[in-house]
């Protein structure tokens, strides 16, 4: 068993009308089966509605499954024992930057998580110091959160989830509000936590140029988890991602459109290394003719 | 010629020590019927460009001229000026209010005095070139799902009639699907209303896709002007400021530069795709 | 405008004033308002104008960021003013216009309660200035502690407060933002009777509510994810601890309060 895995997941919303009462479900996730190794870099993609953001707020035991199981570092989300222990190894990072980070000064956020888990005073500087160094924050560790970019009040938020020192960091759509700078930023900390740290990432966003270098993927469609492989062999299937209204990035979508014209081109170009070597073979097997 | 800035700087704080010049010696011209890209890195100063253009936010210095007026002349109403300079915010969506979606769009036409029945219409016609039917006037648009309500709330401008629409990042947050649908409602009016656009956004690529001209903001100057096969070619400048061309230009580049015989100033993947088709396509 | 407000507000630099311990600024601060209300005379109000400045110069706080938070008050200082000023009786009439007359006994009045609002905020604002909100609310919780025993949520209250001041400047922005989107479509806040600018609010508040909910909403479930659950086996990362500097301040402050008392009974 993985870090996290999932087994038959299944969430309904229940739909209330005006007095409360319920009225009609809607299934969020549906089937779902996941195993996530220790240490890999995930990346789950969907477009909105698609059900990836429930599904991460399973891994967080901030939802627990109608039906099916979750466990995260082998315990079962959904027992109330096992609660405290499931956030300590899984922490979660949101979409709004704004809306996660508690403290007013950038060092006393971080250290929020561990005050909650009763680290002793003298651990808790440490672990902060050390969070804050591994995401980079640490000049601004006297400053109010309020006068950061978004890219950086994302590392803080990162940086106090480290502070809790978890296995695994759920990522919520942590690049959505930000600007091209702020996602490089972002993407280049957890990537750089993943490789150093060995923390496990599960990163749900529906930026394709975000999931080139995961370790594996998942796409999500209507609840379900539709496709499911390395990058190359996502982006393989161009058109299959395209109808599940997502985007590919342009030198992926210019080789699949040059395959479909009749070129021989490989599937699932990634990179404009690959792409530019291709077609220079083909350009060169067609001067020599 | 729809709006004019004679350099137009703007200072936060004047005289203090955190003095911000926001906006340095802007000059530009946005005539009639163009559909612009405006870029920057946050902090350029393009958010405080676009609030001077319907006076929201006053300039500390130069002139803004509509369509021959100066917006700062006496007697030149600003309320007018707003209903002409249609400006859709970053994540417009946060400012519905009303209990259903037609009410909603009807506050723009409202605030205009019109009378009830061509208020209605206008609404009606607001929300039908956003794409969404009659079958959503009752609902509350505390219903919809995020890429309809920021929809409503660019019928809610719309609704006012606008010769000039700016949009500051109208697709912040929306999956690649909800980018299209609103980009693509976004172009269409701009081909069959001749409405004057101007699009905030980060994204070059859209950029590339849409506009046909370029505007280039950095340190509250402008950088660069003109179409986006101009812009890009300076995609080396483009990055020291923060920016990238889309990735395509850089594919061509880089075949240019191992010796395929192609144009350094493609925008689109459709322009490379044609373009290297035309070279080696006819092999198979 | 709204953006004036200071109360609530922390200026980040080094002093003494922000090294002290929260606890001994809140006393600090209850001193000097008590202090500001046992004022019977003049003296009183030049040792509290002395006393004030001292603490502001040593709070290494720029002069113009602790005026700024009186610009929220001006008109609640105006109504104050006015009041004392017209409807103080007293012998010696300065003015007589209609009904309305100034005596010298309104006018001293009407100063006097100037003086002790302007100190007053000025004295509060100094405090949120040179205290981080989650100091101030671990001043309080600390300070306050002995509530608990009478079942009063004392950390909660604590909690809730200082989110609530974290988000002051973010809703203050939002507010700035919405009204800018509303004027965006034609709404004027200006013109038009009490009634009309009341109605115009609508527009602005409902989304403003709608927002401060979903930051809520959002705020609760981050701090769930990052297992907060109330005040219980929390530990501090900043516990607070007396130094020796709060000792010395507690006798500066027993030393003014009782100048004060003593500067009253004078004259």
């Amino acid at each position: 068993m993985g870090i996290i895995k999932a087994s038959k997941l299944i969430y309904d919303y229940i739909k209330r009308d005006e007095d409360g009462n319920p009225d009609g479900i809607k299934r969020a996730v549906d089937q779902v089966d996941i195993d996530i190794e220790a240490g890999q870099f995930v990346a789950i993609l969907g477009h909105n509605g698609s059900g990836k953001s429930t599904l991460a707020k399973h891994m967080n035991a901030l939802l627990v499954p109608s039906q099916g199981t979750v466990w995260v570092g082998e315990k079962d989300t959904s027992l109330d024992e096992n609660l405290w222990d499931v956030r300590r190894t899984a922490g979660m990072v949101f979409q709004n930057p704004d809306n996660q980070i508690i403290g007013t000064v950038v060092e006393e956020d971080v250290g929020f998580g561990p005050e909650n888990i009763g680290v002793p005073t003298k651990e808790i500087w440490e672990r902060v110091e050390r969070s804050l160094d591994a995401v980079g924050m640490t000049l601004y560790r006297h400053h109010s959160p309020n006068k950061l970019s978004g890219g950086q009040k994302q590392r803080v938020a990162i940086a106090g989830v480290m502070a809790m020192k978890p296995r695994c960091i759920v990522l919520d759509e942590p690049t959505a509000m930000l600007d091209p700078n702020g996602r490089r930023e972002v993407i280049r900390t957890v990537r750089e936590l993943n490789r150093a740290e060995q923390i496990t990432v599960i990163l749900i966003t529906h930026y394709m140029e975000e999931v080139i270098e995961a370790d594996r993927v998942f796409v999500m469609d209507e609840g379900r988890v539709v496709m499911e492989g390395t990058p190359v062999e996502v982006f393989a299937r161009t058109a299959e991602l395209k109808k599940y209204r997502l985007d590919v990035p342009q030198v992926t979508e210019l080789a699949w459109e040059l395959s479909q014209a009749g070129l021989p081109m490989s599937e699932g170009i990634l990179t404009i290394e690959q792409f530019t070597e291709e077609i220079m073979k083909l350009y060169r097997q067609k001067s020599g003719a | 010629m729809a709006i004019e800035l004679k350099d137009v700087s703007y200072v936060y704080e004047g005289g203090s020590p955190q003095e911000i010049h926001a906006l340095n010696h802007v000059t530009l011209q946005i005539p009639d019927g163009q559909f612009i890209g405006l870029i920057g890195h946050t902090g350029s100063g393009k958010s405080t460009l676009i609030q001077h253009l319907n006076g929201l936010v006053r300039a500390t210095a130069g002139d803004i001229v509509f369509n021959g007026r100066s917006i700062y002349g006496e007697g030149f109403s600003m309320k007018e000026l707003r209903s002409k300079v249609g400006l859709v915010f970053q994540y417009p969506e946060h400012q519905l209010f009303e209990t259903d979606v037609l009410t909603d769009v009807c506050f723009g036409p409202k605030n205009l005095g019109l009378d009830a029945e061509t208020i209605r219409v206008r609404a009606r016609e607001a929300l039908d070139a956003v794409g969404l039917d009659s079958s959503y006037d009752t609902v509350s648009p505390f219903e919809l799902s995020g890429g309809q309500k920021r929809r409503v709330a660019i019928a809610g401008v719309l609704a006012m009639k606008p010769d000039v629409l700016i949009l500051d990042e109208p697709t912040a947050g929306l999956d690649p699907k909800g980018r299209d649908e609103i980009l693509d409602q976004v172009a269409k009016l701009h081909r069959e209303q001749k409405i004057t656009v101007v699009l905030v956004s980060h994204s070059m690529e859209d950029v590339a896709k849409y506009v046909d001209r370029i505007i280039v903001m950095n340190h509250g100057s402008v950088a660069f002007d003109g179409a986006p096969k101009e812009v890009f070619a300076h995609y080396r400048e483009l990055e020291k400021i923060g920016l990238a061309a889309p990735q395509v230009t850089y594919i061509v580049h880089e075949l240019k530069k191992r010796g395929f015989p192609i144009s350094g100033d493609i925008t689109t993947v459709e322009e490379a795709r044609q373009a290297i088709l035309q070279v080696i396509g006819d092999k198979i | 405008m709204i953006r004036d407000i200071t109360i609530g507000q922390y200026y980040q630099t080094d002093s003494l004033l922000h090294r002290l311990d929260p606890r001994t600024k809140l006393m600090g601060t209850v001193v000097f308002i008590v202090s500001l209300f046992m004022a019977g005379n003049w003296l009183c109000y030049v040792l509290a104008a002395v006393y004030l400045a001292l603490m502001i110069r040593l709070s290494h706080v720029p002069f113009h960021f602790i005026v700024r938070g009186l610009k929220a008050v001006v008109i609640l200082l105006l109504i104050s003013v006015g009041f004392n000023l017209f409807l103080t009786g007293g012998e010696t009439v300065l003015v007589q216009w209609g009904i309305f007359r100034i005596t010298l006994e309104g006018l001293k009045q009407a100063a006097f309660m100037a003086l002790r609002l302007i100190f007053l905020i000025m004295g509060s604002s100094l405090m949120t200035l040179t205290t981080t909100p989650n100091q101030l609310t671990d001043g309080l919780e600390t300070g306050l502690g002995f509530l608990k025993k009478l079942h009063v949520p004392i950390h909660e209250i604590a909690m809730m407060m200082s989110i609530a001041l974290r988000f002051i400047p973010i809703l203050i922005e939002e507010t700035d933002k919405i009204m800018k989107a509303q004027m965006a479509r034609g709404a004027d806040f200006e013109t038009g009777n009490l009634i009309q600018k009341a109605r115009a609010l609508v527009p602005i508040l409902v989304p403003l509510f709608i927002s401060a909910f979903r930051r809520a909403t959002d705020l609760a479930m981050a701090m769930e994810a990052r297992c907060y659950h109330g005040g219980e086996n929390r530990t501090k990362m900043k516990p607070l601890q007396y130094e020796k500097r709060d000792r010395l301040s507690y006798l500066v402050l027993a030393a003014y309060l009782a100048a004060v008392i003593v500067l009253g009974r004078m004259l």
